[in-house]
C-alpha cells in the first residue's frame, strides 16, 4: 500500500513540474511575443529592444524557466508590471481572502451533501429522493454567475439582506467578514452541493446492490444498521473521491464568484492581471491555483487507497 | 430451547405460492403451490435447475423475498406463528436466531471493509442473544469444529484473506452463531472445485449431525443431496414434480423428470470406445511450454495427440492450465518452447503470423453463450460471416448454408434474422457451435461449454456434438471440468494439474486402477448417487491427498 | 412515446423540447429574429413592448434578437468545440485499448497530467497569451477536453475488448478497423452519446464562463456569456437584463441534461438478464 501512496505522491509532484513548465511556456515562450504585448501601444523598435533586455528575453528558454523556478520555489515572484511592487506583497493577502471564502463554504457544504444524499440513497425511490435528484440536476446545470446574480437581485437588490458587494479588507471583523461574504459562499455551496449530493447517492445506492448487504438484511439488522454500519464504510472510498474532487473544482468556481461579487480574491487578481498583462502577476497566480489543484487530486487519490480495505489489508 | 425435541414439526410450508410483478402489472408465478413440512433434525434437499424456484422458497422461510417478487398464497408455519402474518420486527427477530441463510457466494456475502470475527459475531451480539465475550468463545469454537486453520485467530482475517473453501464455511459459522433452528444452504458447494467440495460438504453435514439443527438444502445436484439430506423435493418451473423421502427418490424415482436427472447421473459408467487407427495425428502438440509476463510457467512441458474423429477430453480443476492450454493452440498465447503441428505443418506460435487456412481449421466454441455473441448481431451476421470470411461466397448462398446451419442445429429457421438476446441459453449455445461449424474447421476445441448450462440441456448440447462427430468426422478437444462428461464422450483424456500433464492416454485405462493419485483424488471427488459415499470417500481422503503431495514432489523435481 | 424503443419520461421529453427549440433558434436566427444584433432602435434600456419583447440593451439594441444570435454563437461554438474533441478523444481511447503495449502508456500519462489541471484556469491562461480567436478557443478547448473522452472510451472499449465475441473475432483473423467498427463501436454507442450531451453542456458553460471572464467571445460577436458580462452591473438597478442570458445558459443545459439522464437510466438496465 505505501508503495501506491509513494507513486501517487511522486506522479502529483511530476505533475507540478508540468504544470509549471505548462504556465511559463503559455505567458513567456508563446507566439505573441511578451516585451509587445507588455509594452502595447507604447512599442517601437528601441523600447521593445530595451524591454526584451529587461525582461530577459534574450536568454534561452530553458535556462529562464530553471532560474524563474527557482525563484518561485523561494517565494519570489518577480515585480507587478502594473503595480510594480512585489507580486508576493499583493497575492498574500488575497489568497487568504481566496481561502477563507473556500473553506467556508467548504465547511458548510461537505457535511451538509454527504448527509442528505445518504438520506436520499436511504429513502430511494421516495418522494425525498426524487426532489433532491431534479433540484440537484437543475443546480449543476445552472452556471455559478447565473445564481449568484439570482442570489443578488433577490437577496440583496430587492429584500437588502445582504450587500451585493463582498468588500472585505484586512481590517473586516470576523463576524462582518462572515456576512459580507454570505451570498458568495452560498453561490459556491450551492453548485458544489448538487454534485457531492448525486455522486453520495450514486455510490451509496452502488453499495446498497451489492450481495453482501442483502445479507445484512437476512442476518435480521435493522434498515439503519445496515446503512450506517455496512454500506457507508465502504461507500467512504468513491465519496471521499467525490468530495477532494470537488473541493478542487470550488477552487476554480471562486475566480467567477469573485468577479461577481467584486471579492479581493486571488481570483479577481488574476483576471485583473490578465487584462493588463501583468505577466509575473499572471504567473504567480497560475501557479497557485495549479498546486492546490493538483494538491486536493493528489489527496483525493491518497485518500481512496488508504480506504480501500483490500490494500490497507493485503493477504 | 425447552420443549423441543428431534422429531417435533418445526416448519410447515402449505400451498406457498410466490408471484413476481412489476410497474406495470403481474408477472411470472415463481412459486406454484409448494407444500412440505421439515422436522427439527431433519433435512430436506430441494432440488431443480435454474428457474425451479427453489431460492425463492428459501429465502421466504425467513420472511424475505427479492425485489419485484410477493407472497400471494399459502401459509408457512414456524412453530405455530405464520410467517406471513409476523410484522417486520417479528421477520427481523426471525432471521438469525430462528433461520440462518448461507448463499451460495461466500466471497460475494461477506462485507470486505469488516473483520470475519465482527460479522460472526454480528447475529448473537445484534439479537442480544450472547455478549460480545460469549459470542467470540462460541465463534472459535465452531471454527474449530469446522476444521478451520488456526482457529483462534482465524476470525481476526478479513474476507479476501481467506480461500474459497474457508470463506464458505466461514459463512456456515456466521449462520450458526446463535443456534438457529433451520439452516437454509442455499448452492453453497456450486462455486467450488470439485475437490474441495468434499471437504466443505463433510463440514456441514458434521456441522448440523452435531447440533440437530433442521436445514434446508438447495442444490441441483442430486448426487450432493444424497449425501445429506433425509427428505427430497423436486422443483421444476415452480411446481413441485415429485416428494418424497431421500430413499425412495433416489432409488424408485416415479415421475419422468426426476427419473431424468437420475438416470444422467448414474449414467456415466460405459466408457466411450477408442478407435483403432493407425493415422498421423491432425494435431500434434509437444513439450509446450508457455507463461504469462511473470516467470510462473501456466504450461509445463505438455503434450497431446488429437486424430481425426477422436474427442480428446483436457480435465483439471481452476488453475490447472486446461483453459489456457486452448489459447496456446488458437495462438492467443504465444508458446515459449516446444511445437504445434497442425497436419503435419508447424503453427506459427503467434495468432497473427498463421495463415487464413490454418485459422479456418481449427475453431473454439465458448463457455458463457451470453457474452461469445455479440448481442447486436442478427444469427445470420454471426453465423454468416466465417461463411463469408473464409470462403468469400456470395449473400444469396451465405443465406442458404447458415439455414442449412440452423436446421442441422434444430432450431426454426426463422431465427436467422432474430437476435441473441431473444435466445435461450441453450439455443444461444447452438448458435455457437453453428458458427464454429460454419468455419468447415477439421478440428473444433470446446471450452467447458456445457458448465454454463442446465444439466438436461447440457445433455442435449454433447448429444448434438456427438452426432455432429458421427456425420461430419470432426475431431474435438474437450475442455471441462466435470468427469462425468469425460467419461460419457471421451476415448482420450489428459489430467493437468497446476500447467503440467499427470495423467494422459485411452480414458478406460486412465480411469481404471491403478490410478495416478492426483486422477484418483479427482474421481473420488465426483459425487455419487449412494448415500454413504461420502464416508467412503472421507475414509481414503487422508491417503489419497498424501499421495497426490508425493507425486507432486516428484513431477517437480 | 417511444424513442430508440425505450419509454420517454416526462423529463426527457421536456429536455428533448428544449434542445430542438434551441437548435432551430441557432440554425434560423438570421431569418427568425426581429432585427440585426447590432442595429440601433432606440433609447438605453427601453422598457419591453410588443415590438421588442425583452426591451433594449445598454446601447439601444433589441434584447430578443441578440439573444438570439447569442444562442447561435453559443451553441455554434459548443458543437463544434465538443465535436473536435470527441474525434480526437475517440480514436486516441479505442487505439489506446486496441493497441494496448507503449502506445497505450503513453497517452495514459498524456491525458493523466492533462486531466489534472484545472480547466477554466489553463484555458484563462492560454488565451491571455494567444488572443482570443474564435477558432484558438475552440482548438484550446476541444484539447483541453478530449482527455475526459479518451478516459470513457478507452475504458468502454476495453470492457468490450474483454468480452468472448470480439476475441472470436479476433481469432478468426478479422483486422483492428473490423473489429473497431463493427465489434465494438455499436455496443459502446450509447454511453458515448450520453457523454456527448454532458461534454456539449460543459463546453458551453465553460465558453461561457470565459466570455464572462472578458477573454472568450469579443465584440463584436456577441455570445451569452458576453452579455452577461455586458448587463452585469444592471443587477444592482435590479433588471432582468443580465438574467436573460444566463438563463437561456441554464434552460439549455438542464434541458440536455435531462436527456442525458434518461439514456443513462436505460442503459444501466439494459444489459439482457439472462434468466
Amino acid at each position: 500500500m505505501f508503495r501506491l501512496i509513494g507513486q501517487r505522491l511522486g506522479l502529483g509532484l511530476l505533475t507540478l513540474f508540468a504544470a509549471s513548465v505548462l504556465i511559463f511556456a503559455g505567458t513567456e515562450i508563446l507566439p505573441g511575443d511578451l516585451a509587445s504585448a507588455v509594452l502595447q501601444n507604447n512599442a517601437t523598435p528601441e523600447t521593445l529592444a530595451e524591454m526584451r533586455q529587461e525582461l530577459g528575453l534574450d536568454r534561452p528558454a530553458p535556462v529562464r524557466y530553471v532560474e524563474w523556478l527557482g525563484r518561485a520555489v523561494d517565494g519570489n515572484f518577480g515585480r507587478s508590471l502594473a503595480s510594480h511592487r512585489e507580486v508576493a506583497d499583493e497575492v498574500g493577502p488575497r489568497l487568504k481572502n481566496t481561502l477563507f471564502l473556500a473553506t467556508y463554504a467548504a465547511l458548510v457544504a461537505v457535511p451538509l451533501s454527504v448527509m442528505l444524499g445518504l438520506m436520499a440513497a436511504i429513502w430511494q425511490g421516495g418522494v425525498y429522493d426524487r426532489l433532491v435528484n431534479f433540484v440537484t440536476l437543475l443546480t449543476i446545470s445552472m452556471p455559478e454567475y447565473f445564481i449568484a446574480l439570482l442570489l443578488i437581485k433577490y437577496f440583496s437588490v430587492r429584500l437588502g439582506w445582504f450587500s451585493s458587494l463582498a468588500n472585505v479588507t484586512p481590517d473586516t471583523s470576523f463576524l462582518e467578514r462572515l456576512g459580507l461574504t454570505f451570498l458568495p459562499m452560498l453561490t459556491l455551496v450551492l453548485v458544489v452541493m448538487a454534485h457531492m449530493m448525486r455522486m453520495t447517492r450514486a455510490s451509496v445506492l452502488q453499495i446498497m446492490a451489492s450481495p453482501y448487504i442483502e445479507m445484512a438484511f437476512l442476518k435480521g439488522l435493522p434498515k439503519w444498521r445496515v446503512v450506517v454500519r455496512h454500506a457507508f464504510p465502504n461507500a467512504l472510498a468513491p465519496i471521499i473521491n467525490v468530495v477532494a474532487l470537488d473541493l478542487a473544482y470550488l477552487i476554480v468556481g471562486v475566480v467567477i464568484v469573485e468577479v461577481v461579487f467584486v471579492y479581493p480574491g486571488l481570483g479577481q487578481l488574476m483576471v485583473d492581471a490578465v487584462s493588463k498583462h501583468d505577466v509575473p502577476m499572471v504567473q504567480a497566480c497560475g501557479l497557485i491555483f495549479a498546486g492546490v489543484f493538483v494538491l486536493l487530486n493528489m489527496t483525493a487519490d491518497v485518500l481512496a487507497i488508504v480506504t480501500n480495505p483490500r490494500l490497507r489489508h493485503p493477504r | 430451547m425447552s420443549g423441543r425435541r428431534v422429531g417435533d414439526d418445526i416448519l410447515q410450508i402449505d400451498n406457498l405460492r410466490i408471484e413476481a410483478r412489476n410497474d406495470r402489472g403481474p408477472g411470472p408465478v415463481l412459486v406454484d403451490n409448494v407444500s412440505f413440512a421439515l422436522k427439527r433434525g431433519k433435512v430436506i434437499g430441494l432440488i431443480g435447475e435454474s428457474g425451479a424456484g427453489k431460492s425463492t422458497i428459501g429465502l421466504a422461510t425467513l420472511g424475505y423475498t427479492r425485489r419485484g417478487c410477493h407472497i400471494t398464497g399459502g401459509k408457512l408455519d414456524f412453530e405455530g406463528r405464520d410467517i406471513r402474518t409476523m410484522t417486520a420486527a417479528e421477520r427481523r427477530a426471525l432471521r438469525g436466531p430462528g433461520v440462518a441463510y448461507i448463499a451460495q457466494s461466500a466471497a460475494a456475502s461477506f462485507n470486505p471493509a469488516m473483520t470475519l470475527f465482527e460479522q460472526i459475531c454480528e447475529i448473537p451480539l445484534r439479537h442480544g442473544i450472547m455478549s460480545l465475550a460469549e459470542a467470540s468463545t462460541e465463534a472459535v469454537k465452531l471454527f474449530r469444529e469446522l476444521d478451520l486453520p488456526n482457529p483462534e485467530t482465524f476470525g481476526n482475517r478479513y474476507p479476501h484473506q481467506v480461500s474459497g473453501g474457508q470463506l464458505q464455511r466461514a459463512m456456515a459459522a456466521m449462520a450458526m452463531a446463535a443456534r438457529p433452528d433451520i439452516l437454509v444452504f442455499d448452492e453453497p458447494t456450486t462455486a467450488l472445485d470439485v475437490t474441495t467440495q468434499v471437504e466443505v460438504l463433510a463440514s456441514f453435514r458434521k456441522l448440523i449431525r452435531e447440533h440437530q439443527t433442521a436445514a434446508i438444502y438447495i442444490t441441483h445436484d442430486l448426487a450432493v443431496v444424497a449425501q445429506i439430506a433425509d427428505d427430497i423435493m423436486v422443483l421444476r418451473h415452480g411446481k413441485t414434480v415429485e416428494y418424497g423421502t431421500a430413499q425412495q427418490i433416489l432409488q424408485a424415482p416415479r415421475e419422468e423428470y426426476t427419473r431424468r436427472l437420475v438416470a444422467e447421473r448414474v449414467a456415466g459408467h460405459t466408457f466411450r470406445e477408442d478407435l483403432a487407427t493407425d493415422e498421423p495425428p491432425l494435431l500434434e502438440v509437444s513439450n509446450v511450454v508457455a507463461s504469462y509476463h511473470s516467470l510462473l510457467r501456466v504450461i509445463d512441458n505438455v503434450s497431446i495427440d488429437v486424430r481425426r474423429g477422436d474427442t480428446v477430453a483436457v480435465v483439471g480443476e481452476s488453475g490447472s492450465g486446461k483453459s489456457t492450454l486452448a489459447r496456446v493452440i488458437i495462438g492467443l498465447l504465444p508458446r515459449q518452447e516446444g511445437d504445434i503441428r497442425f497436419n503435419g505443418t508447424s503453427l506459427p506460435p503467434k495468432l497473427a503470423s498463421r495463415s487464413k487456412e490454418q485459422l479456418r481449421r481449427i475453431q473454439m466454441i465458448y463457455q458463457m453463450p451470453d457474452v461469445a455473441l455479440n448481442p447486436n448481431q442478427t444469427l445470420l451476421e454471426i453465423i454468416g460471416r466465417p461463411v463469408q470470411f473464409y470462403f468469400s461466397r456470395p449473400r444469396g448462398q451465405v443465406r442458404a448454408r447458415v439455414l442449412e446451419l440452423l436446421r442441422m442445429m434444430d432450431l426454426p429457421e426463422h431465427f436467422i434474422d432474430r437476435r441473441p438476446g431473444e435466445l435461450s441459453g441453450g439455443q444461444k449455445q447452438r448458435v455457437g457451435i453453428a458458427r464454429a461449424l460454419a468455419a468447415e474447421p477439421d478440428l473444433i476445441i470446446c471450452d467447458e461449454v456445457t458448465s454454463a448450462l442446465d444439466q438436461l440441456v447440457g445433455e442435449e448440447i454433447l448429444r448434438l456434438l456427438k452426432r455432429l462427430q458421427d456425420e461430419l468426422g470432426i475431431a474435438y478437444l474437450f475442455i471441462t471440468h466435470d468427469l462425468g462428461t469425460v467419461k460419457r464422450i471421451a476415448n482420450k483424456v489428459a489430467v493437468m494439474l497446476k500447467g503440467k500433464l499427470v495423467a494422459r492416454g485411452e480414458t478406460a485405462q486412465v480411469f481404471s486402477p491403478p490410478f495416478h493419485p492426483y486422477t484418483e483424488l479427482l474421481l473420488s471427488s465426483v459425487p455419487e448417487m449412494r448415500s454413504e459415499w461420502l464416508d467412503d470417500v472421507l475414509a481414503r481422503r487422508t491417503q489419497t491427498l498424501q499421495a497426490v503431495k508425493q507425486a507432486q514432489i516428484q513431477l517437480a523435481s | 412515446m417511444r424513442l430508440f424503443g425505450h419509454r420517454l419520461t416526462f423529463t426527457a421529453t421536456l429536455g428533448l423540447v428544449i434542445i430542438a427549440i434551441n437548435l432551430i433558434i441557432a440554425i434560423g436566427a438570421p431569418l427568425l429574429a426581429p432585427y440585426g444584433q447590432a442595429s440601433i432602435l432606440g433609447d438605453a434600456w427601453a422598457d419591453p413592448t410588443p415590438q421588442h419583447l425583452l426591451g433594449l440593451d445598454d446601447l439601444g439594441r433589441d434584447l430578443l434578437s441578440r439573444l438570439m444570435y447569442g444562442a447561435r454563437m453559443s451553441i455554434g461554438l459548443a458543437v463544434v468545440t465538443t465535436c473536435l474533441a470527441f474525434a480526437l478523444g475517440i480514436t486516441a481511447g479505442f487505439a489506446a485499448a486496441v493497441l494496448r503495449g507503449w502506445v497505450d502508456t503513453l497517452l495514459s500519462r498524456l491525458v493523466d497530467l492533462l486531466l489534472s489541471m484545472p480547466t477554466l484556469m489553463f484555458a484563462f491562461i492560454v488565451l491571455s497569451v494567444l488572443g482570443t480567436n474564435l477558432s484558438v478557443i475552440v482548438v484550446t478547448i476541444a484539447i483541453l477536453d478530449a482527455p475526459k473522452v479518451f478516459r470513457l472510451s478507452r475504458a468502454l472499449a476495453m470492457n468490450i475488448a474483454a468480452l468472448e465475441y470480439v476475441e472470436v473475432a479476433k481469432v478468426r483473423g478479422e483486422g483492428l478497423w473490423w473489429l473497431m467498427r463493427r465489434e465494438i463501436l455499436p455496443n459502446a454507442l450509447a454511453p458515448l452519446v450520453a457523454e456527448f450531451g454532458m461534454r456539449f453542456s460543459f463546453t458551453l458553460l465553460i465558453i461561457a464562463a470565459l466570455s464572462f471572464l472578458g477573454l472568450g467571445v469579443q465584440p463584436p460577436n456577441a455570445d451569452w456569456g458576453s452579455m452577461v458580462r455586458d448587463y452585469r452591473d444592471m443587477i444592482n438597478l435590479d433588471a432582468m437584463a443580465p438574467l436573460y442570458p444566463a438563463a437561456a445558459i441554464a434552460i439549455l443545459t438542464i434541458g440536455v441534461n435531462f436527456v442525458v439522464d434518461w439514456m443513462l437510466a436505460i442503459h444501466s438496465h439494459a444489459h439482457g438478464d439472462s434468466a
